[in-house]
């Protein structure tokens, strides 16, 4: 008989007032700042705009504060904050040739226009725990160099020159590229759709699949062509004005990841690449976004599907840590009535299983007198 | 040609507008005494924009993510409209940045305004990039070669 029951109101505000309790912490310990959060915790905050899908470094850190830290939790609260405001437009696509660049490294060639410049990164530190910041050093500003400095050129362009890697295709000037927030999933997706799906992909799942075309799981072989992370120009067209408007700077990582090709009935053998284009600095999420952009292009390059990564279907279903999270911790939720629904099922069986074990014992015993 | 060079000064002014900081904003127009009046044609309003790039980086465009902006659009009584747009939710320095674009429609203001406020906030934002700019060079690899045994 089915039931309906209500109840747990009380249980439930107690719970979210322990929660902002807990939240809280120790009341003789200062509160977290937003400053605090967006200055020094600015890599935690750059993963919840890039998952969240919205570029706002207060709003990101108010949801990692509120969220005590766990960082998909506030990737939802950002993702559900959208939801809330209208939309007026996209910008133009932004121009990261243009980038003032803050790092920007290849391992493919080693003297380029603009040069190998690591700024601000954890690469070659020897990963110690520093005891020092139990407390809070002086620290120095970073140090100056001057001169003349070159522009810091595309990679993708100096192999481009010598026609040994593809270039970026026809640009059909009328086309719109399709946006996953105002259209149903369907299967195969076109580039620019799974680009911006995996831009917003969870970083651990997109590391994993990435880690795994490496270790074999779809024809790999990469180089870094480059990675590059700093600020580029936003423009928005503005149709009272005519024009496009500068609206500000973004923060972005860009990666452009080099794959052997061994060329087909139609294209000579060539470098192809994956891309990843992230918001804020996250130069591991970039290019585990190149690697799975670079799989899910077997179809396209005539490469034999065998694995995973190559499956736009398991790949782009998958890596939405917003939906991922929300299926897996509904289970948590009340199933009373279907549980209800399965132990009947399962009394059901195991009585007729006993019945027909029963029922064979008997026939053996009978059957050896 | 005219209106052409009269939208470069509008993008470029724009452009200062949308990255100064509201404080810098606010003293530097404190200081040029000017309140002209003016009713909201739209907003101040918080909204997003779809952020763009380029498959590739130079291919066909892509929705890499939103990002939130604020928009307002002003008019003096003199009829003068200004419009403003800057990323973030700031709707005190997008209002005053709508109404600093209306008050350059009048060539004479715009001039005032460039010198005073556009100018110099220019140099300052030109400043800290170039600051940025040699902190990164700073950490540029210089490669020599290691010359073994003897020649």
């Amino acid at each position: 008989m089915y039931v309906a029951v209500k109840g747990g109101e009380a249980a439930i505000d107690n719970a979210h007032r322990l929660l902002a309790d807990r939240r809280r912490g120790d009341r003789s310990v200062p509160a977290l700042t937003l400053d605090q959060i967006t200055e020094q915790l600015s890599i935690g905050v750059d993963r919840v705009m890039s998952e969240g899908s919205l570029y706002d470094r207060r709003l990101a850190a108010l949801a990692i504060k509120q969220a005590r830290g766990d960082l998909i939790e506030a990737i939802f609260l950002v993702r559900a904050y959208r939801t809330t405001l209208p939309r007026f437009g996209h910008s133009e696509p932004v121009d990261t040739g243009a980038m003032l660049v803050e790092r920007r490294v290849s391992a493919c060639y080693k003297d380029l226009p603009g040069g190998q410049l690591l700024g601000p990164t954890f690469d070659y530190t020897h990963r110690l725990l520093d005891e020092e910041l139990e407390g809070d050093p002086l620290v120095e500003t970073g140090a100056l160099r001057g001169g003349d400095q070159e522009p810091v050129m595309r990679v993708a362009d100096i192999l481009g020159q010598e026609g040994l890697i593809e270039d970026d295709g026809f640009i059909d000037p009328a086309a719109e590229p399709g946006d996953i927030n105002q259209t149903p999933t369907e299967f195969p997706m076109s580039r620019a759709m799974r680009l911006q799906s995996l831009s917003r992909g969870d970083e651990g799942f997109l590391l994993a699949l990435g880690y795994s075309t490496q270790r074999g799981y779809a024809r790999s072989h990469p180089f870094v062509g480059e990675v590059r992370i700093g600020e580029v120009d936003v423009e928005v067209f503005m149709p009272e004005l005519g024009f496009a408007v500068p609206v500000g700077r973004v923060q972005v990582t860009e990666c452009q990841m080099v794959n052997q090709f061994k060329g087909s009935a139609k294209a000579p053998p060539q470098f192809t690449r994956g891309y990843g284009l992230v918001f804020g600095q996250s130069e591991r999420k970039a290019m585990a976004m190149s690697l799975c952009d670079r799989a899910l292009r077997a179809e396209e390059l005539g490469e034999d599907l065998v694995a995973a990564p190559q499956d736009q279907e398991f790949v782009l279903s998958h890596c939405d840590n917003v939906q991922a999270t929300g299926f897996v911790e509904h289970l948590k939720l009340p199933h009373y009535v279907d549980f209800q629904a399965e132990l009947g099922l399962v009394r059901t069986m195991r009585s007729e299983y006993e019945q027909r074990t029963g029922e064979a014992v008997l026939e053996t015993r009978e059957a050896a007198e | 040609m005219e209106i052409k060079a009269d939208q470069t000064a509008r993008q470029d002014r724009m452009a200062i507008l949308a990255r100064c900081s509201t404080e810098r904003l606010s003293a530097l127009w404190a200081t040029l005494g000017l309140q002209p009046r003016h009713t909201p044609l739209r907003g101040p309003e918080a909204g997003l924009v779809m952020l763009r790039g380029r498959v590739g980086g130079t291919g066909e465009p892509f929705n890499v993510g939103e990002a939130t902006v604020t928009r307002a659009s002003v008019k003096l009584e003199d009829g003068s409209v200004g419009h403003a747009m800057a990323l973030g939710r700031d709707h005190a320095k997008v209002q005053l940045s709508a109404v600093i674009d209306a008050l350059c429609r009048n060539a004479e203001t715009a001039a005032r305004i460039d010198a005073e406020l556009i100018q110099p906030m220019r140099r300052e934002l030109d400043q800290a990039d170039e600051t940025r700019r040699q902190q990164t060079a700073a950490t540029r690899v210089d490669f020599f070669t290691m010359v073994r045994g003897e020649d």
